[in-house]
């Protein structure tokens, strides 16, 4: 037996201790969050309990697939080793390599999703988060991360054509381009109900466009490569244009930058066709830089806020709607809704595509899927829980009047206090607008899409740290900014990644239009693509019922079935490389996230209730036109026709995204049969073993060193 | 003599602290890129001249250009 070994073997009483302690106080923080009822709690039991939790998820579960399941091996030479090249594969730190992966997959998803959810309460919402992330989401990323890493980094695409076959392959790719479509629309539709008719958010955001060009050309022409230097410039900059909005909020000034939600849509449209086009040194990548900066720097900030102020929690622990599913921010009941609403802080899809591609060509060692693949997705976690934090300080009574739809709430202070009151809660009219007052907006009623919501909560939070109510106007347009930085940075990124896929696709059909250079082949794609989610996003910014509960189930349901994908293709290797007996590890969660998907799928197309069934609600509208009649929240014909055109690309974009998927599963669960069958192991697309020369220094990585079939294992 | 030690004792770990930070974000954002492929150069090609940073910085858009990297929702 080797040292490694009986160091597993027996824990040390000192460590025994540690995890009785840290079990302990999980525990406890569960019991005080779940038992309280009818007092309000703090939002430190909230945060110890997802810590706890963490905690224990990590050290155990993580470890436990990471040697048992996967049998990760210390001494095979990952690809960065085999490949190193310097740019595309290099071991790179695993601490430095955290950073870079939970940038890419950390976004406004996990912020915006849970502050929805808080319509349920945050007991739901948080129990979802915690332990989704646990038993789904890191498994995913830590799994497909290593399943990639093993094949030389290839994609999630790439691994469903060679592993499940060309039909179920292609199926994949085409679904991943669909699905990104939705995401890319609907976070921009965050962005446009965010800063529409807000000044102070507009002017900040748009400054933010200069702000990267100079950083891009300063980058480019005048310092080559100071990162680090130009980012602190640009974190300045961006400072001053939030200061600076304030001061165009307050001036004539004001007028020219108060847009309408179409305008911002044109504006966005050009936009992203604009930085899909341009050179990435120019736009993209100094924007990115400012986004990551940003992001960790405001998430740190969040995390100080919540432990420092130790806010209590005004939302009810589980309200009303989650029984009734009647709730103004989505429509349905808690089973499927809550679970495709949260989306990323649990679970997310899109992290599937990080995890194959970039990150494993980076991995120095292969027991770092364990911290890069699990740790990071905790982390993305734990960012979810505190914007459910976030929502769920703020008065029940603001809440409803900031999320549900302005045709609900109408227009003035007074008829959205009494819509509130209608929902069961209580804003007066005064309160309602000392609230806009207090962060400097002409109105908060129907601020939808959580953006508003979170920034509300986070200036809450921020300002009973640093600089008290006079600074809550600057905390708010902060967050608002802040969470427009890095949905636009995923937009910008989002549209040249399906510009890319695009062309790929129809590099197949004809082959100019392949090639990454021709210019026109670049701007008819990109044009494509922009269009798609374009079209969707100026559907949503002028539905008549309000866009974000219409699409943003779509944009849930889109995420977990790219994470149906993932998982799919998770549990087929598994059965393929003879670990049938493990196979549950990525089954269970593959089965509880088909159940959500297709029932939730199935209920936003067959659903008779036209609140939740597109054709349902197709149906309502064309028998009131038929009649001759306006339903309300429509108010002309025009509106009544439009509501019924939404329904029905809503619930045909629905049923592609079904098949699709459904495609998929069905050819890998062939696989997996013949698999099983098989006397022999189906051959798989692995790359050999080659032992790896790097020593990383034993503190590192002893507790994997070697695990299972490692070097422990044949001393 | 004793409060010099103290004294320094003090600040080792805040040095180390303070280098770690500075090490991690020049790592993290990339500007330790270049001097790592300098060395790595002169490793493999020795006598060769090194390229410039701005020579290796416009490779490496070049090759973003190529590769684009998703950001997660």
């Amino acid at each position: 037996m080797s040292v490694n070994e009986a160091r597993r073997a027996r824990p040390t009483p000192k460590t025994i201790l540690i995890w009785t302690a840290v079990a302990l106080v999980g525990a406890v923080s569960w019991g005080m969050v779940a038992l309280s009822r009818g007092e309000e709690i703090s939002a430190i039991w909230l945060v110890a309990a997802a810590l706890g939790s963490y905690a224990i998820a990590y050290r155990f579960y993580s470890r436990f697939i990471a040697r048992r399941v996967l049998k990760v091996d210390d001494s095979r030479a990952t690809p960065a080793e085999r490949h190193d090249d310097g740019i595309d594969y290099q071991p790179t730190d695993r601490r430095v390599l955290f950073g870079h992966h939970f940038a890419a997959i950390a976004g406004a998803g996990p912020l915006v999703g849970p502050v929805l959810a808080a319509q349920m309460g945050y007991l739901p919402g948080t129990l979802w988060i915690v332990v989704g992330v646990i038993f789904a989401g890191a498994v995913q990323d830590m799994i497909v991360l290593f399943l990639s890493m093993r094949r030389d980094g290839k994609t999630l695409g790439q691994m469903a054509r060679d592993e499940i076959g060309r039909v179920g392959g292609a199926a994949a790719l085409i679904a991943v381009l669909a699905i990104m479509i939705i995401l890319l629309a609907v976070l921009a539709l965050v962005v446009v109900n965010a800063l529409a008719a807000s000044p102070w958010g507009t002017f900040s955001v748009a400054m933010t466009i200069p702000i990267a060009l100079f950083m891009g050309f300063y980058m480019r022409y005048l310092r080559p490569g100071r990162v680090l230097e130009t980012s602190l410039i640009g974190v300045v900059l961006l400072l001053f244009a939030i200061v600076g909005g304030g001061w165009v909020d307050n001036s004539s000034w004001a007028e020219t930058f108060t847009w309408s939600p179409t305008t911002l849509v044109l504006c966005l449209v050009g936009y992203g066709f604009v930085a899909s086009v341009l050179p990435v040194w120019m736009l993209l990548a100094p924007r990115d830089y400012l986004s990551t900066f940003m992001k960790i720097g405001t998430i740190v900030l969040l995390a100080v806020g919540v432990v420092v102020t130790a806010p209590m929690l005004k939302n009810d622990a589980v309200t009303p709607f989650a029984s009734s599913g009647a709730g103004p921010v989505f429509a349905g009941s808690l089973f499927p809704f809550l679970f495709i609403t949260i989306a990323c802080g649990a679970l997310s899809g899109f992290h599937a595509l990080v995890s194959s591609g970039t990150t494993p060509k980076l991995i120095q060692k292969e027991s770092q899927v364990r911290l890069i693949g699990y740790g990071a997705m905790l982390m993305e976690s734990f960012v979810a829980v505190m914007a459910l934090i976030a929502a769920s300080i703020l008065d029940p009574g603001l809440y409803y009047a900031m999320n549900a739809p302005a045709g609900l709430l109408g227009t003035t202070v007074e008829s959205a206090s009494q819509a509130v009151a209608n929902l069961g809660f209580t804003i007066s009219p005064e309160d309602l607008a000392a609230a806009a007052r207090s962060v400097e907006e002409q109105s908060l009623i129907a601020r939808t899409g959580g953006a508003p919501t979170l920034a509300f909560g986070m200036a809450e939070i921020f300002s009973g740290v640093f600089g008290g109510h006079a600074m809550k106007a600057f905390w708010y347009h902060f967050a608002i900014m802040f969470e427009a930085l890095f949905i636009l940075t995923t937009v910008d990124a989002g549209t040249r990644v399906g510009r890319f896929m695009l062309q790929d696709m129809l590099g197949n059909i004809w082959k100019p239009i392949g090639r990454v250079t021709w210019k026109p082949g670049i701007w008819i794609t990109s044009a494509v693509i922009v269009g798609l989610w374009g079209y969707f996003l100026y559907v949503g910014a002028t539905d008549p019922l309000g866009g974000i509960n219409q699409l943003f189930p779509l944009f849930g349901i889109a995420n977990q079935l790219l994470a149906a994908i993932a998982l799919t293709v998770c549990t087929t290797l598994l059965i393929k490389s003879g670990r049938l007996r493990w196979a549950w590890v990525t089954g269970i969660p593959l089965a509880w996230d088909v159940a959500v998907t297709f029932t939730a799928g199935w209920q936003k197309i067959f659903h008779s209730n036209p609140k939740i069934g597109f054709f349902a609600q197709r149906q309502l509208y064309a028998d009131a036109l038929d009649d001759g009649k306006i339903l309300a929240p429509a108010k002309s014909l025009d509106d009544m026709e439009t509501v019924m055109l939404n329904s029905t690309v809503n619930g045909v974009t629905m049923i592609i995204f079904l098949v699709l998927v459904a495609l998929v599963i069905g050819h890998a669960a062939l696989i997996c049969v013949r698999a099983v069958r098989s006397p022999q192991p189906l051959p798989t697309t692995e790359t050999p073993y080659v032992e790896s020369t790097i020593i990383v220094p034993a503190a590192r990585s002893k507790v994997l060193a070697g695990a299972s079939t490692g070097q422990a294992d044949r001393e | 003599m004793r409060a010099h030690s103290r004294a320094a004792a003090l600040l080792g770990p805040l040095t180390r602290l303070l280098r770690g930070v500075r090490w991690y974000l020049r790592e993290i954002s990339g500007t330790a890129d270049y001097e790592r492929y300098c060395r790595r150069h002169e490793e493999r090609h020795p006598g060769e001249p090194v390229p410039t940073r701005r020579d290796y910085e416009r490779h490496l858009t070049r090759h973003r250009e190529a590769n684009p990297q998703g950001r997660c929702c």
